[in-house]
């Protein structure tokens, strides 16, 4: 067949015709990629630019690898079919491009290549009219109705096709070779008996179709979903690296500068920082997240879906392609409510599960830090904040009455030096019903002779929660408040049963001795023989994973080694556990603030365990303890299941001498 | 316009038990915490809210010791343009009417439109605000629930009564106001604000500045005298409603009609 770029078409030449469409294309391209640019130019500083390898790696795991699809089987397993299918064909859409240009780009390909990319284009076909027929036909809840959707699995079918007609029609003009049941060779067979003609003609025309699909498809995708083709590589290699942190208030501002800048957080959308705007770019809206997410399940007013693609719909209309800038409502009281804002507990669902590494917990605090500089945070929340800043706790209760709940048997720091710091912090401190978490905690440290003792007075709340609710000012004062106390006990490690205060003292503390969450601890101990438990009653329990714990820090496998240590315990896995664990209602300053919901999240959670067959629910955090007690009664199963700790399960059934001495 | 809002510090109850001390005197005051009274702290926010639709200014203004600065700057912090402490060992232990008279010789110094208190504070009496209006001869309203401008001269205002209801008045300016909680949702002040305004000189009034009002301030010009604290005995304790849901729903809405909660 002649070729491409020296065939006339109407009165101009193949040549002429593809460079001016090629060359029209690619700089329209570029004018929306150039627009698209804008508001990352005029958004914060954000420093991603470190740790090169480690990003290079995660962009190996995450990008090429597409780890995170297969966590749902049917849409991962088509994604990695289609993007496959496009980096296969990616090289191959290139020497096509080149194909309408000059012959010289007509190099010969391998016959493998042929094939194999042949295979792909006719898997990327199949998987847009699976795709189309889940969106039409199935529906999966989390997916928006989207005409958008479909019409982009129309244009990428019809590329597939038309490249499928290509290669047809060429194989039925010369005899070629064709990979069997591929797109193209069916096309083949159908057009075996067309004239010379009628081939040329197709050929031609699909050539056309495909490249200005291809173009079409190319500027339109910075309209909508598909803009993640071209943004997901960089989303990924800037990722965040660090999980259980909170950005600082602004990048490149030192701490002991932030009293001079003019206002925190974000406000407006230029606020935002380029990465974050990458973000809003590059959501697919796959809905994984807002699927997941346990505000969103409870009906708060928040999904963390609506949030990225509200937030990018806004951004396009603010800097728009073509036209002048429509600025449109402001950002919290507009386009986000103020209950959407605070209705998130940063349990950190929806970050585990985005196939693109998309950010929601930096936001979210962001837009917190906003409100709060302008006076706007809960009602509900001002009392303990106050209480927070005078008291150091947000009960106010007294200092001096901190380390009442040990009743004296835990010694508090006066000047010796000890080797473990016992960090109790605040609700397990005051709530009448946590105290017995610490109790059991200072029987566990006892049981395992250590050196141990608590700040008491001294201490005050991690201000885990108080940074992640925006109040970033009065966290850097308990956590200096904490940070000179801890360091003058000269302890050289910490232990801790709260994840909330856990998680602080780990990533939002500098220079701490290392520290670790009473589970740690206790697994290591059953592990040594430290420890040994005595067999378990008849119960079946469940462990459920808090946030801070699980996601944030990865501690999924020591409290279940705890708890198998028990002899005969019977121990069954929620539906939703490990880094899926449904968030029992949220810790800290959550627990003062009431978003509007259907249910609470910690009677879904109940619910779970009663569906897994448990009776017993074993969690390894203060806050959870409170949810879930409250939900049990809200649930009606008192007395047919109860909540206890870890702590006070290894507490209860620890060997005393005299037990031990039966085996 | 230009609005001045008195405001006192107190002990704050929600952080502090408070409890006697041994001789009975008084309460035990080493440990507590302090801030500003709450209804106080409405009227400082309803004052903001309207300077924000009129222009204007803020103005507040307390009686105390230096210790009393804390809550000025909590207001400024909030948004309050001005703040004045009137402080003087010969204003010390004033009662209602000595605090009153300082402050209506402070209001005949300057240029206010509106004066708002708190309709009482926690550890008060609820007498100066009423005081103040009749020793500078203004219009008084206690129990302000909102407030509207109607023109330069003219407010217009609800009132609390019994049961929820309102009233509505006029009232000329230049007037006084008790505002009652819920008027308003006051913005929070964080510690960044307060320390953006820690440097902020807040100008002191001490006797000479205010000397006809020494016929009235401190101890001994005290008409009204604290003798003695008690605290009440502890009531009986919670009641737990029995019975089925419906059941319960019944016996509490009895409990709500007859003990006043619903109409």
């Amino acid at each position: 067949m002649e070729s491409l770029a020296h065939t006339t078409f109407w009165f101009v030449s193949g040549r002429e015709l593809f460079l001016f469409l090629h060359l029209l294309g690619l700089a329209c391209f570029l004018f929306i990629l150039s627009r698209r640019l804008r508001p990352l130019l005029a958004a914060q500083r954000d420093f991603r630019f470190d740790h090169p390898l480690l990003r290079l790696g995660r962009v190996l795991e995450y990008w090429l690898g597409q780890w995170r699809h297969p966590r749902f089987r049917y849409a991962g397993a088509m994604h990695i079919l289609i993007f496959a299918g496009f980096l296969i064909l990616a090289s191959h859409a290139f020497a096509l491009l080149g194909l309408g240009i000059s012959d010289r780009f007509a190099t010969a390909e391998s016959a493998l290549y042929g094939a194999i990319r042949q295979y792909a284009a006719t898997v990327v076909f199949l998987c847009m009219i699976l795709a189309a027929v889940r969106r039409l036909v199935l529906r999966p809840a989390r997916y928006p109705r989207s005409a958008d959707a479909i019409f982009l699995l129309g244009l990428i079918a019809l590329l597939m096709a038309a490249d499928g007609f290509f290669e047809g029609s060429q194989a039925a003009t010369h005899g070629n070779l064709l990979a069997t049941f591929s797109l193209a060779w069916f096309v083949g067979k159908g057009l075996a008996a067309a004239s010379f003609a009628h081939l040329r003609n197709i050929h031609l025309g699909a050539y056309l179709t495909h490249e200005v699909t291809f173009f079409f498809l190319l500027c339109y995708r910075p309209f909508g979903i598909q803009f993640h083709v071209e943004t997901s590589l960089f989303s990924i290699y800037f990722a965040k690296l660090q999980r259980g942190t909170i950005k600082p208030v602004r990048w490149g501002v030192p701490e002991d500068r932030l009293d001079g800048l003019a206002s925190f957080g974000v406000k407006q959308f230029e606020d935002f920082t380029w990465k974050h705007i990458l973000d809003f770019y590059s959501c697919a809206d796959c809905g994984r997240c807002a699927e997941l997410c346990p505000a969103n399940a409870v009906g708060r007013a928040l999904s963390p879906r609506a949030l990225t693609i509200k937030a990018r719909d806004y951004v396009f209309r603010r800097y728009p392609v073509f036209g002048p800038s429509r600025d449109g409502v402001p950002l919290v009281g507009g386009l986000f409510s103020e209950d959407e804002i605070w209705s998130c507990t940063t349990c950190g669902s929806c970050e585990a599960e985005c196939p693109l590494l998309v950010e929601y917990i930096d936001k979210i605090v962001d837009l917190r830090r906003g409100l709060v500089d302008d006076g706007k945070a809960p009602q509900s929340l001002h009392k303990p904040l106050k209480a927070l800043e005078s008291r150091g706790n947000p009960f106010g209760k007294m200092e001096k009455k901190r380390a009442d709940w040990a009743q004296g048997t835990v010694p508090v720091v006066n000047g010796a030096v000890v080797r473990t710091l016992y960090f109790v912090d605040s609700i397990t401190s005051y709530d009448d019903r946590m105290q017995s978490i610490g109790r059991a905690v200072a029987r566990i440290l006892g049981r395992m002779e250590e050196n141990f003792a608590m700040l008491g007075a001294r201490e005050r709340d991690s201000g885990h929660d108080v940074r992640r609710f925006g109040e970033e000012t009065l966290f850097l004062a308990l956590r200096d408040h904490n940070t000179e106390a801890i360091r003058a006990s000269g302890a050289s490690r910490i232990v801790t049963a709260d994840p909330h205060a856990f998680n602080a003292l780990k990533h939002d503390y500098k220079d701490m001795p290392p520290v670790e969450h009473i589970s740690q601890v206790v697994a290591r101990a059953v592990r040594t023989g430290q420890i040994r438990l005595k067999p378990a009653d008849g119960s079946v329990y469940t462990y459920h994973d808090p946030c801070y714990l699980g996601r944030h820090n990865g501690i999924y496998e020591d409290p279940r080694e705890a708890m198998d240590a028990i002899p005969g315990l019977r121990r069954v896995e929620m539906e939703r556990s490990r880094d899926r664990s449904f968030c029992c209602g949220g810790g800290g300053l959550a627990q003062f603030y009431e978003a509007k919901e259907r249910e609470r999240m910690g009677l879904r959670r109940v619910r779970m365990a009663a569906e897994a067959g448990a009776n017993v629910m074993v969690t390894a955090c203060p806050f959870c303890m409170a949810n879930i007690e409250d939900a049990i009664k809200v649930a009606g199963l008192e007395g047919r299941m109860t909540a206890i700790d870890l702590a006070e399960l290894v507490d209860r059934q620890m060997e005393t001498a005299d037990s031990g001495a039966g085996n | 316009m230009e609005i001045l809002v008195c405001v006192k510090r107190v002990p704050d109850t929600s952080e502090n038990e408070i409890q006697l001390n041994a001789a009975g005197t008084d309460i035990e005051r080493d440990d507590l915490v302090y801030a500003v009274n709450e209804p106080d702290n409405y009227a400082v926010e309803e004052a903001l809210q309207i300077v924000s639709r009129t222009g204007g200014n803020v103005t507040v203004v307390t009686v105390g010791g230096e210790e009393d600065e804390e809550v000025l700057r909590r207001e400024m912090a909030m948004g309050a343009q001005h703040a004045v402490l009137i402080s003087d060992d010969a204003f010390r232990e004033s009662d209602g009417r000595g605090i009153a008279a300082l402050f209506k010789e402070f209001v005949e110094a300057g240029h206010y439109d509106l004066i708002l208190t708190g309709v009482q504070a926690d550890d008060g009496c609820a007498q100066v605000g009423g005081m103040l209006a009749a020793m500078l001869d203004y219009p008084f309203a206690s129990l302000v629930t909102a407030i509207e401008v109607v023109d330069s001269g003219t407010l217009k205002i609800a009132r609390e009564i019994e049961g929820g209801c309102k009233e509505i008045h006029a009232i000329d300016l230049p007037c006084v106001l008790s505002i009652q909680t819920g008027i308003n949702e006051p913005r929070y002040v964080g510690m960044r604000g307060i320390r953006q305004v820690a440097s902020v000189p807040i100008p002191q009034l001490s006797a000479p500045d205010l000397a006809l009002a020494l016929a009235f301030a401190g101890k001994n010009n005290a008409r009204v005298v604290r003798t003695d604290y008690f605290v009440p005995p502890a009531g009986k304790g919670a009641e737990i409603l029995a019975g089925s849901r419906e059941e319960v729903i019944e016996k509490l809405l009895d409990l709500l009609k007859t003990k006043g909660g619903l109409n």
